[in-house]
């Protein structure tokens, strides 16, 4: 269920390392959590952010999540297929719902995240 | 901790992969999962053909005797001497400054026969409400009874119920006009069949008794009916733009200012509120809830700060809000100063700090087509 190629966090995105620059998006649980997603909202590509930021937000018909940036870094791009069809979101989260990806600049911010067996454990564990 | 109660259609609920969440203390299903679940599709269901709710949380309180019209017509706004055996009328309980306890229907049984329904969030504090205003004079000709657990309720709304149901109601149902009943029954079971609904659609409030209910919505389900959880109850209720308490109404709004005048019958005699009403209607109503589109990108949703165009100031706030899946588009209701309040006004809604624009439109967002 959970890509073992990526990173993940306890907000519940999902990281995915290409060299220095990382995509980001949430992950099945989280897209679940939200129902049915009907606005998007994501930063500018050029915008420079630390790690923890709040980078955008997700809305569903009956829930708004925040999106936090796990890294620090710079956006370098984001999708624009996810912000005409949010629906996207819900369809493919681990793939086409990709949100932003980030030039980032500390590997050290990658160590606090889970690996796909811990996250799943997480989700699992109610704690979520 | 406190184990939340269950209605008698709880299996069912399970059954259909519903999504269940604490609602007024009540397990109840927010959605249901499959390809025809979630709040959108459900809510379409309604709107295109038919959606059933089980809505068996709701309290019921009876109320009898040769003095129960008297003691109704006391504690309620509407004119409840107008109200013939087989009908129904929206109501409420209003404390002495005619602010709202709760919003509920009552249905007019027999002459000195009444069944008031009431939220399932309010039902304890409606009943004892109604119960401490029996004077001991009314003791001998008025009986309040809590009836809640006597009745499972089913909504069945949208365009395909009445045709759906007629088939496995008491012949006649069908001819029953909007906020009539019929006391008869559903599939060779009693019920209340009541032209009643919360969402803007035609169809009918199914009281059963709890262990009917079950078998009930299965036959629903088999004659194509799709279960619709609290998600889309509110999306619906919120398009055809009804008040929803803790919302649009509650103990710091009169009917007047909530857009409810039409429910208050100031001539009809003395009632709980009445000189609070005549008094806000002579000084003028300071506040009205209006309706907004958004226009810009986001939801506004209840408690955001609805801000004066000159000033930035919170001047008003929301009520409710949503993102529409009939018209696609975040609409909402607000309060804001009655000299603010005319369709077409702008406003900027503060919404997790960004101000998000949007404009007055008239109410209802949603009629169905007659």
């Amino acid at each position: 269920m959970y890509p073992t190629d990526y990173l993940y966090s306890r907000e519940h995105e999902w990281i995915r390392v290409e060299d220095d620059v990382c995509v980001l998006g949430i992950t099945e649980f989280a897209q679940q959590e939200l129902g049915e997603v009907v606005f998007v909202e994501l930063p500018e590509v050029g915008q420079v952010f630390n790690t923890d930021d709040e980078v955008g937000t997700i809305e569903s018909v009956k829930a708004v999540a925040e999106v936090y940036i796990p890294v620090a870094g710079e956006v370098i791009e984001i999708n624009d297929a996810v912000v005409d069809d949010p629906e996207l979101l819900n369809e493919d989260p681990h793939g086409e719902g990709w949100l932003i990806k980030v030039r980032f600049s500390s590997a050290s911010d990658l160590k606090v995240l889970m690996s796909a067996e811990k996250y799943e454990e997480y989700v699992k564990s109610g704690e979520a | 901790m406190t184990t939340l109660k269950r209605t008698p259609l709880y299996a069912c609920h399970v059954e259909a992969g519903a999504k269940l969440v604490d609602f007024a203390g009540w397990e109840m299903p927010v959605q249901y999962s499959g390809s025809t679940g979630g709040v959108i599709e459900e809510h379409r269901a309604v709107r295109t053909a038919a959606g059933m709710f089980d809505v068996s949380h709701m309290g019921e309180v009876r109320v009898r005797g040769a003095g129960a019209e008297a003691f109704l017509q006391r504690l309620t706004p509407n004119d409840v001497s107008k109200l013939a055996p087989g009908r129904a009328h929206y109501s409420g309980l209003l404390t002495d400054s005619a602010t709202y306890i709760d919003d509920l229907l009552i249905y007019r049984l027999a002459a000195d026969d009444f069944l008031v329904v009431v939220n399932a969030s309010n039902a304890e504090r409606d009943f004892a409400w109604m119960a401490e205003r029996v004077t001991r004079e009314e003791k001998n000709s008025v009986e309040v009874t809590n009836e809640s657990d006597r009745y499972a309720l089913i909504a069945v709304q949208g365009p395909q119920a009445v045709p759906i149901l007629t088939p496995l109601m008491t012949p006649g149902a069908a001819d029953v006009r909007y906020y009539g009943f019929l006391q008869g029954e559903v599939a060779g079971n009693p019920a209340i069949l009541s032209r009643t609904g919360y969402t803007g659609e035609d169809g009918f409030e199914l009281y059963l008794s709890p262990e009917d209910a079950p078998g009930i919505w299965r036959l629903l389900l088999d004659a194509g009916v799709k279960p619709a959880g609290l998600g889309a109850r509110d999306t619906l209720r919120l398009e055809a733009a009804m008040a929803l308490y803790g919302h649009e109404i509650d103990e710091t709004t009169t009917p007047f200012e909530a857009g409810l005048a039409w429910v208050v019958k100031l001539d009809k005699g003395e009632f709980a509120g009445r000189a609070a009403l005549a008094a806000q209607r002579a000084a003028g109503i300071p506040r009205k809830l209006v309706g907004f589109e958004v226009r810009g990108r986001g939801i506004a949703r209840q408690g955001h700060a609805v801000l004066s165009p000159e000033s930035g100031e919170a001047v008003g706030t929301v009520t409710s809000g949503t993102w529409s899946p009939t018209f696609e588009k975040a609409l909402g209701m607000a309060y804001v100063p009655a000299a603010m309040a005319a369709p077409g006004t702008a406003l900027s809604i503060d919404v997790r700090g960004k101000s998000l624009p949007a404009v007055i439109v008239d109410l209802p967002f949603y009629r169905r087509a007659k």
